[in-house]
């Protein structure tokens, strides 16, 4: 991995890598396949438009509205066009944590991931120990994120392997009883919605 | 790198042993460094643009050799399969097969709470059945679709749809005594892959 800054300093300087994208990217765009603004566009609605925030907003709003979240959990793919949110062809599947069952979610071939509403996927969920041992020992993965479920706890492990993206509703933590929507939103971590955290009133939030 | 067919590579991970702890990154940006943004973002435009779907996409990546699969992180791999693709693909987009069409209607096989068996196969192809699963007794949870068949898909052939069922697989079925009664995994699986 390169640590400078090669794009102030000219194609001299360009690590592999980047000589590689850029020579594709040159070669996409000479086939009319791609311009180098629609690349631009794609970067910066991942970097700024996108992201677990999107998803916090669904999570609030099943929490606050019982017929919302009852049509999330019907059909996740309509629930959340009411919202506005474009799943593009791919079809949303809720799954909620309840006392008793908890959702964690995993794609052990690729990096299958409701980008739609987390954003891109961080690079411990696409990596080799997430993708081997989601599946196997759930549990010990779980203990590493520092959530530990008892025994009699379901755990309930979701590999999207089709054209199906699985977003955990965590349960909502008690003692926020009436709290605003965006509230309740900014306790809603990108973990918590793949499964590996539970939501919890922090310090920080507590009036 | 050679490219040699297989699909028991080094991307169906799941199961494995060995490969440590999951390690999290505080406050990771979105992309690491700007040739890693630009590379998804090219990768989508151009699957878009017809040139590839998304399982040949897969496809490439999935034949890379297992040790380099390992070595390489997530978007290196992603920019030698880009590299490839474009190396082997027809660069006239209107050429290239819809990447969709409308599903027909079919009456799917089995239904919600049906008991179904997956097949045991290792076939030279593309496939969305992961290893672990493979010949295991699971219960039909939902059913989905039709979809299109990944094995044929990734091949760039016509399209052919089928039902895909979410198949809860119990923790002792697929992990033995090292598995838990009370976990489960859910897989989302064409009617191809049942028996």
């Amino acid at each position: 991995m390169s640590h400078e800054h090669p794009h102030q300093h000219g194609h001299a300087e360009l690590s592999d890598l980047e000589a590689r994208a850029l020579a594709v990217e040159s070669l996409l765009v000479e086939k009319g396949l791609i311009t180098s603004d629609a690349v631009d566009r794609v970067v910066y609605r991942f970097e700024h438009d996108i992201g677990p925030m999107v998803g916090a907003k669904v999570v609030a709003r099943a929490w606050t509205d019982t017929a919302f979240k009852a049509r999330l959990l019907a059909d996740g793919t309509a629930a959340i066009a009411e919202l506005g949110i474009d799943s593009q062809d791919l079809h949303l599947e809720v799954v909620e944590n309840r006392p008793g069952i908890h959702n964690l979610v995993v794609c052990t071939l690729c990096s299958c991931y409701p980008w739609f509403l987390l954003g891109l996927p961080p690079v411990w969920y696409k990596s080799a120990p997430y993708r081997s041992r989601a599946v196997i020992e759930p549990r010990a993965v779980l203990h590493e994120f520092g959530v530990d479920q008892p025994d009699e706890t379901q755990i309930k492990v979701w590999d999207s392997s089709a054209d199906l993206r699985y977003m955990v509703l965590p349960e909502r933590p008690a003692g926020t009883e009436g709290w605003p929507e965006e509230r309740l939103a900014a306790l809603v971590s990108r973990d918590a919605m793949i499964g590996t955290a539970v939501v919890a009133i922090s310090e920080a939030v507590t009036p | 790198m050679a490219y040699p067919e297989r699909v028991n590579g080094g991307h169906d991970l799941g199961g494995q042993h060995g490969h440590g702890p999951v390690v999290a990154e505080k406050s990771e940006p979105v992309f690491h460094e700007g040739w890693e943004g630009r590379v998804y973002a090219m990768m989508r435009l151009a699957r878009l643009a017809g040139l590839f779907n998304l399982d040949e996409m897969r496809w490439t990546i999935e034949q890379i050799p297992p040790a380099d699969y390992l070595r390489a992180s997530y978007y290196e791999r992603w920019l030698g399969a880009l590299e490839r693709l474009i190396a082997e693909k027809s660069v006239e987009p209107a050429k290239a097969l819809p990447n969709s069409t409308a599903p027909p209607r079919l009456n799917p096989r089995f239904e919600v709470g049906d008991e179904v068996r997956t097949r045991s196969f290792h076939p030279h192809h593309h496939t969305r059945l992961a290893r672990y699963a493979r010949g295991k007794s699971g219960i039909v949870e939902l059913i989905h679709g039709p979809y299109p068949l990944p094995d044929l898909r990734a091949d760039g052939m016509a399209l052919v749809w089928q039902p895909v069922y979410t198949v809860r697989f119990n923790g002792r079925e697929l992990w033995g005594n090292d598995g838990l009664s009370n976990d489960s995994v859910s897989m989302d699986l064409w009617e191809e892959y049942l028996e």
